[in-house]
């Protein structure tokens, strides 16, 4: 009984943490673009524009929420539910301390591969009933990016398995008491990076949106708060990809002093902002070499990682 | 891909820049003195400059300057009613080129904002100063040869006084 309420306490906790989160970091990301392009950002709304996040949401509630009468209403409504639920659904494996989390599945990190690439559908499914040809083109680019990053995605974090030997984000984090992956998994934290980048379809992988072309794409037809909830939803991805990176990489919960759900924070936070700066810098790749950037570049050094680790885990015994 | 990560150093590093925003309600932008912003109408030596020669009206794009041209006893024109909707004036000063008696111009300062449109529309009483604005000095009707009340012909500057052409005759 006591157990029940407790896990029901902290899914609560988690739910609002992580959508608070979320709506938070338009904010951060709005203030860090302000100030690595001299300029502010927002910071009018309350305390250092604080209150934004508030004018925002209030905003987008009182939008007009209209679905286009050439869409397929059923698949339209549904498609931005489908992203924040897996989105949310990953966030379920994230350990936060050693005994604080929502789940202990030891294929944890399967289980974030399998519900993270979930996310496609939303986007291929909202381009689709949207019955647009722009949506239906990031759709499209969407499904085709996929089909580019999850292999080398899934390739990469394998050298994270075969040094922890476990599938169990816990387990993982306990064997970096030594030392953080980052150090020998150097090359399996870069593609998982690009993977991350790809997988939250952010800057410069966001040809699914791509707003110069394609007129945010996917989401062109969105209105309102199923926007919002599209919108919300690339903000959970990017926290949840930036935890997952902490925990395979950076030693998760551990470092001294905090307590563990406090270091995971900062960790999330600090590549939270990385994922910024690469938007603040980088321009949009092209759909053709960002395919060939994947299949030729990432999958090969993916492959070597995984090769190279296996063969000194193997000489080690 | 070094250029990749110069990039983002070069980005980081923008951090400690200074700002290039102006934080605009508080603090104001500056604005050179000829600056096209709200129109006004000038005087000069306490009477109204414009001579509704119409030549503004003419010149204006968007169609946005209105007004009646009148004459008191002593023949001065000046205009019956001046309107500038500037819900549609662009600003290009256009009207102020093609004025020949620098009574239209305009100033720095554009905090026009309205909460009803019809407020936009300024009167000429809206629109009149009492000084000159930008130029001061020219007084068109001290330098026309154009007979008014108080100044008759050859009474303005550089000017010397009409003469009989006929004896002129040889
Ligand atoms: S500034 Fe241009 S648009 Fe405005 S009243 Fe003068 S001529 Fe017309
Ligand atoms: S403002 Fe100038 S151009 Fe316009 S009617 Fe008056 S004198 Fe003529």
């Amino acid at each position: 009984m006591n157990d029940t309420v407790r896990s029901l306490l902290i899914v609560f906790i988690l739910l609002i943490a992580s959508l608070s989160v979320a709506g938070m970091l338009t904010w951060v990301e709005r203030r860090l673009l302000g100030l690595w392009q001299d300029r502010y950002g927002p910071n009018r709304v309350g305390p250092f524009g604080l209150l934004q996040v508030v004018a925002d949401a209030i905003k987008l509630f009182f939008k007009e929420d209209w679905i286009p009468p050439y869409a397929d209403k059923v698949v339209f409504v549904l498609a931005p539910a489908v992203i924040m639920l897996s989105v949310l659904m990953s966030f379920t494996v994230v350990p936060f301390s050693s005994s604080l989390g929502v789940v202990d599945l030891n294929i944890g990190l399967l289980f974030f591969l399998g519900m993270s690439s979930m996310g496609v559908y939303s986007v291929v499914l909202g381009g689709w009933a949207s019955n647009n040809k722009y949506s239906l083109l990031g759709g499209l680019r969407a499904s085709a990016q996929m089909l580019s990053y999850e292999v080398f995605m899934g390739l990469s974090v394998s050298g994270v398995v075969l040094l922890a030997g476990s599938f169990d984000l816990r387990t993982i984090v306990v064997q970096q008491k030594a030392v953080w992956y980052c150090v020998p998994q150097a090359l399996g934290l870069f593609v998982f990076m690009v993977a991350g980048v790809a997988e939250t379809r952010r800057v410069p992988f966001d040809l699914p949106e791509a707003d110069s072309e394609l007129i945010a794409g996917f989401h062109s037809e969105y209105s309102s708060m199923k926007f919002g909830m599209f919108f919300v939803g690339e903000y959970l991805g990017i926290t949840l990809v930036s935890a997952i990176v902490a925990t395979l990489f950076f030693g998760g919960w551990l470092g001294p002093f905090l307590p563990p759900p406090i270091w995971l924070a900062i960790k999330t936070f600090v590549i939270v902002c990385f994922f910024i700066l690469l938007r603040a810098t980088l321009p949009r790749l092209r759909y053709d070499q960002l395919m060939g950037f994947g299949w030729k570049v990432m999958l090969p050094l993916a492959l070597l990682n995984l090769l190279v680790t296996g063969a000194i885990r193997l000489a080690m015994g | 891909m070094l250029s990749i990560v110069k990039g983002l150093w070069i980005v980081f590093l923008h951090m400690f820049r200074r700002r290039v925003t102006v934080q605009y309600p508080e603090q104001k932008p500056y604005l050179a003195p000829r600056w096209r912003g709200r129109i006004i109408l000038s005087r000069i030596n306490g009477e109204e400059r414009c001579v509704a020669c119409y030549l503004c009206a003419v010149a204006c794009p968007v169609d946005c300057i209105a007004l009646q041209a009148t004459e008191d006893e002593s023949g001065r024109r000046f205009p019956e009613w001046f309107r500038i909707n500037f819900s549609r004036c662009i600003f290009c000063g256009f009207c102020e080129e093609a004025c020949p008696t620098y009574a239209i111009q305009l100033t720095p300062d554009f905090e026009m904002g309205e909460y009803v449109r019809q407020n936009l529309v300024y009167e000429k009483e809206d629109l009149l100063i009492a000084g000159p604005g930008k130029y001061a000095g020219y007084d068109f009707y001290r330098v026309a040869g154009l007979a008014i009340g108080g100044k008759d012909k050859g009474e303005g500057e550089n000017e010397a006084p009409p003469r009989d052409v006929r004896t002129l005759l040889p």
